[in-house]
């Protein structure tokens, strides 16, 4: 029998308030809390609690044949906790039911995974415990790094922090003829083994589904369950990720995103030999094929399936170079309140704002900025960053004189 | 004399300097009838105001059509106006592609309703006052020479001499040159010369605006006198804003486009930088080449040093003169420039461009060439870590600053008058 592997990335950024020149040094709050509310309540009315209730009603009405995948952000588990609690509530029943996997990732949601060993290190286990405390002591044994970012270092890295698995985009360029519906293995620590998302059947449902210059307008689930049939017996695994505000926020409800997802595992059951699993379940199950090479990170975000939608640019190189440049000092003070920003900041969003591919992707990028231009964005992150900077001396100037 | 706008309601220097002006001619008890095209009726009571908008014209009067012939009407495209904010930039622009309207009847009505402003219809406005001009000058007989202030009034100045016969005095405040740098507006251009030829004689704000008036618009040496601007208030500014930050600041306070010259300023603070951490650049105001100023600052890896504030108005601008340590105005081409005085005001260090009129006449300030980045860089050194220099521009600045009167200015327009009606 072979599987689907549904997963979810949830996500929430703490946005940055308009922090002016005239406020470094004055005011050290950052957070934009009004408009976090606000994004956080919206969304949570429009996709966590309808998308929830569903998943809920699915998973017993199939009786754990149907089962689901998410990764939390730390700042989406905090923001829960602050502005939604009536959401957090919902997402402990699903992982109560026993069929829904919960992965380890960053705290901060960051991209620590491409700058130091330690900090990323530092912001797993920071994850790792928020979890455990949040559902009752449910501990994640597979990896999902920041928008699926991976390449054979950071691999060998998450290997070495006793993960068995992470996931992945199934770039085309680092694929070439071979299938993503297989599992295959970190190149330079086989035992950690890589599930690769099949992003054109991801993408069918996350990106194009209401697209209706798209040729195969509308997907339905005879269509879906059409193409899923053709794909030879051999390949064991079909790997479905996707943002989980695909349900409800980026697809509203008025598409049928929701009816198309509460027929969809009734119809794979019954009509094919998938079942559905969670990467745990896929790892133990299934024999990997091979090594998969990926000297340069890939990640699932763009045409280029790259970094450049974070990093790239000299705004964003700027900005991420000097946030980093604090990471010793940051550890070293232990301040809660420092490493409480310091998380935050490290956002990898924050640097998704600062984008300059305004031709291929930039729509993407404008839908999901709260800025009107990068340079807005840019300007606004730095100026936080130098009041961060003064608060970090001034912490270091009351430890001396100690 | 004919102006375009008159506190409090301006848009930039122009309107500043025509009422400096005016208190300092009604200081030496000279009689200004001032005709702005609209008045607010909330103007300081120093001259016979003359509201344009309430001018009805008489259409009998034959040399109205000759006027009227010479009034070519031009097609609006760019920079027109002499110290313009950059939203009524903006919004000037965005008429200038979008919604050219072609001149119409409503000129010839005998009222007309001026906006006074820079926007819709300028070219229009600019006619239809030069007519309004005209029939003021033919109604009124208690003056003796016609003073029009920079090219949005030098069609009325002609207008008013050619049906009065008195003088002219073409004042130039801002050339198509300054706005515009080479790819000047050749309408605006030709109005400039035009003037400046009309006129009896020329008033410069400045040596360097004199020469540009000889160089480029071919007007005898011996026609242009130069008038420096002045301030209104030379009295130093204590301000309780106090900085929060524990680095120095170096400050570009202006317009970001390309007469103001930001970019030397961006390539300036990366070699203070480099020697010294402890400063801050700030780049205030907003403009077409902010986003390029930007992207310099990335790439020079010193975004966590260098901070941009956007447009700012009211009190901030004082916070800001107030927290600097020192102003930098790098001008590429700047016929005046009152900037440097306010921060002489709030007892800031300044360095300006030597192609900035106001380097004529402040001595205590460090003047280098704007494209000098190494100058610019090592006296915003000198002036942050050498406190006798910086100490001396403070006290020297601000008796220097005494001395720039308005009724100095307008005592030496009464000479270039006396002279004037003497030839």
């Amino acid at each position: 029998m072979r599987t689907i592997c549904f997963y979810f990335q949830v996500h929430q950024p703490y946005r940055l308030k308009p922090y002016r020149f005239f406020d470094i040094g004055d005011d050290h709050y950052y957070w934009d809390d009004f408009l976090n509310r606000n994004v956080m309540r919206r969304v949570a009315q429009k996709c966590y609690l309808p998308m929830n209730a569903l998943l809920l009603e699915l998973i017993e009405r199939h009786k754990g044949a149907f089962k689901v995948t998410f990764s939390f952000s730390g700042t989406y588990l905090d923001q829960l906790e602050a502005y939604a609690p009536d959401v957090l509530e919902s997402f402990q029943r699903l992982v109560a039911t026993g069929h829904v996997e919960v992965l380890s990732e960053t705290y901060g949601h960051s991209l620590a995974a491409l700058k130091s060993k330690e900090e990323f290190a530092r912001m797993v286990n920071q994850h790792k415990e928020k979890i455990q405390k949040l559902f009752n002591g449910y501990t994640p044994k597979v990896f999902r790094n920041t928008e699926l970012i991976y390449s054979d270092q950071i691999g060998e890295m998450v290997a070495d922090m006793g993960y068995k698995g992470i996931l992945t985009e199934g770039a085309k360029h680092v694929l070439g003829w071979k299938s993503p519906n297989y599992v295959y293995q970190n190149s330079i620590k086989p035992e950690l083994k890589v599930l690769l998302k099949n992003f054109l059947l991801s993408d069918d449902i996350a990106f194009r589904f209401s697209n209706k210059t798209w040729k195969d307008y509308p997907l339905t689930v005879e269509k879906f369950i059409s193409w899923i049939k053709p794909i030879p017996a051999s390949e064991p695994v079909l790997n479905l990720f996707m943002d989980y505000e695909t349900f409800g926020e980026h697809q509203w409800k008025e598409t049928g995103i929701f009816e198309f997802m509460r027929a969809l595992p009734e119809a794979v059951l019954s009509q094919t030999n998938y079942g559905f699993s969670t990467p745990s379940e896929v790892l133990n199950q299934v024999e990997p094929v091979s090594p998969i090479q990926v000297p340069y990170p890939i990640s699932w975000a763009d045409e280029e399936r790259d970094l450049t939608a974070w990093l790239g640019n000299d705004l964003q190189d700027e900005a991420f170079d000097r946030l980093y440049e604090l990471e010793k000092i940051v550890r070293k003070l232990d301040d809660p309140d420092l490493i409480r920003d310091w998380n935050y900041l490290q956002t990898s969003d924050h640097f998704y704002y600062m984008c300059t591919k305004f031709f291929s992707d930039g729509d993407i990028h404008s839908y999901f900025s709260p800025y009107d231009t990068p340079y807005d964005a840019f300007i606004n992150y730095m100026n936080v960053l130098s009041d961060f900077v003064l608060r970090i001396k001034e912490k270091q100037k009351e430890l001396e004189a100690v | 004399m004919f102006g375009w706008e008159f506190p409090p309601h301006i848009s930039g220097g122009l309107g500043t300097a025509c009422y400096g002006l005016v208190k300092g001619m009604v200081h030496h008890n000279q009689e200004v009838i001032f005709v702005v095209p609209k008045l607010w009726g909330d103007e300081e009571e120093l001259a016979d105001f003359v509201n344009a908008s309430d001018i009805t014209i008489d259409y009998r009067e034959k040399k109205f059509k000759s006027i009227w012939k010479n009034l070519t009407y031009l097609e609006v495209s760019s920079f027109l106006v002499p110290y313009l904010g950059p939203e009524e930039y903006q919004k000037f622009t965005d008429y200038a592609i979008h919604d050219r309207t072609d001149v119409d009847e409503s000129i010839f009505t005998t009222k007309y309703e001026f906006s006074g402003k820079y926007g819709k219809n300028l070219m229009e406005e600019v006619s239809r006052y030069a007519l309004t001009a005209a029939q003021i000058a033919r109604d009124r007989d208690d003056y003796e020479i016609i003073h029009a202030h920079d090219w949005l009034s030098f069609p009325a100045g002609i207008a008013a001499k050619e049906i009065s016969g008195k003088p002219l005095v073409a004042h130039v405040h801002a050339t198509e040159y300054d706005r515009s740098g080479e790819s000047v507006n050749k309408p605006v251009f030709d109005i400039e010369k035009a003037g400046m030829e009309a006129a009896d004689h020329v008033v410069a704000v400045s040596q360097l605006t004199k020469n540009t008036i000889i160089r480029r618009y071919g007007i005898p040496a011996e026609k242009v006198s130069v008038l420096h601007n002045a301030v209104l208030d030379a009295s130093i500014i204590k301000s309780k804003y106090e900085k929060k930050v524990p680095e120095k600041i170096v400050t570009f306070l202006g317009r970001i486009t390309f007469q103001k010259g930001p970019e030397y300023f961006v390539e300036a603070a990366k070699k203070v930088l480099d020697r010294d951490e402890n400063v801050r650049f700030v780049m205030a105001g907003s403009g077409d080449l902010l986003n390029r100023m930007i992207d310099r600052v990335a790439e020079l890896r010193m975004g966590h040093k260098f901070h941009f504030t956007g447009f700012l108005k009211g009190d901030d601008v004082d916070h800001m003169y107030a927290i600097s340590d020192v102003y930098i105005m790098p001008s590429v081409s700047e016929p005046f420039g009152i900037a440097p005085l306010e921060a002489v005001r709030h007892n800031t260090p300044t360095v300006i461009s030597k192609q900035s009129g106001v380097a004529e006449v402040l001595q205590n300030a460090i003047k280098i060439d704007y494209w000098d980045v190494d100058a610019m860089a090592d006296a915003t050194f000198a002036l942050l870590h050498y406190q006798g220099i910086s100490k001396m521009f403070k006290e020297l600045g601000s008796e220097e600053l005494k001395n720039l009167k308005w009724e100095h200015v307008a005592a030496r327009l009464v000479k270039i008058y006396e002279k004037t009606l003497a030839q």
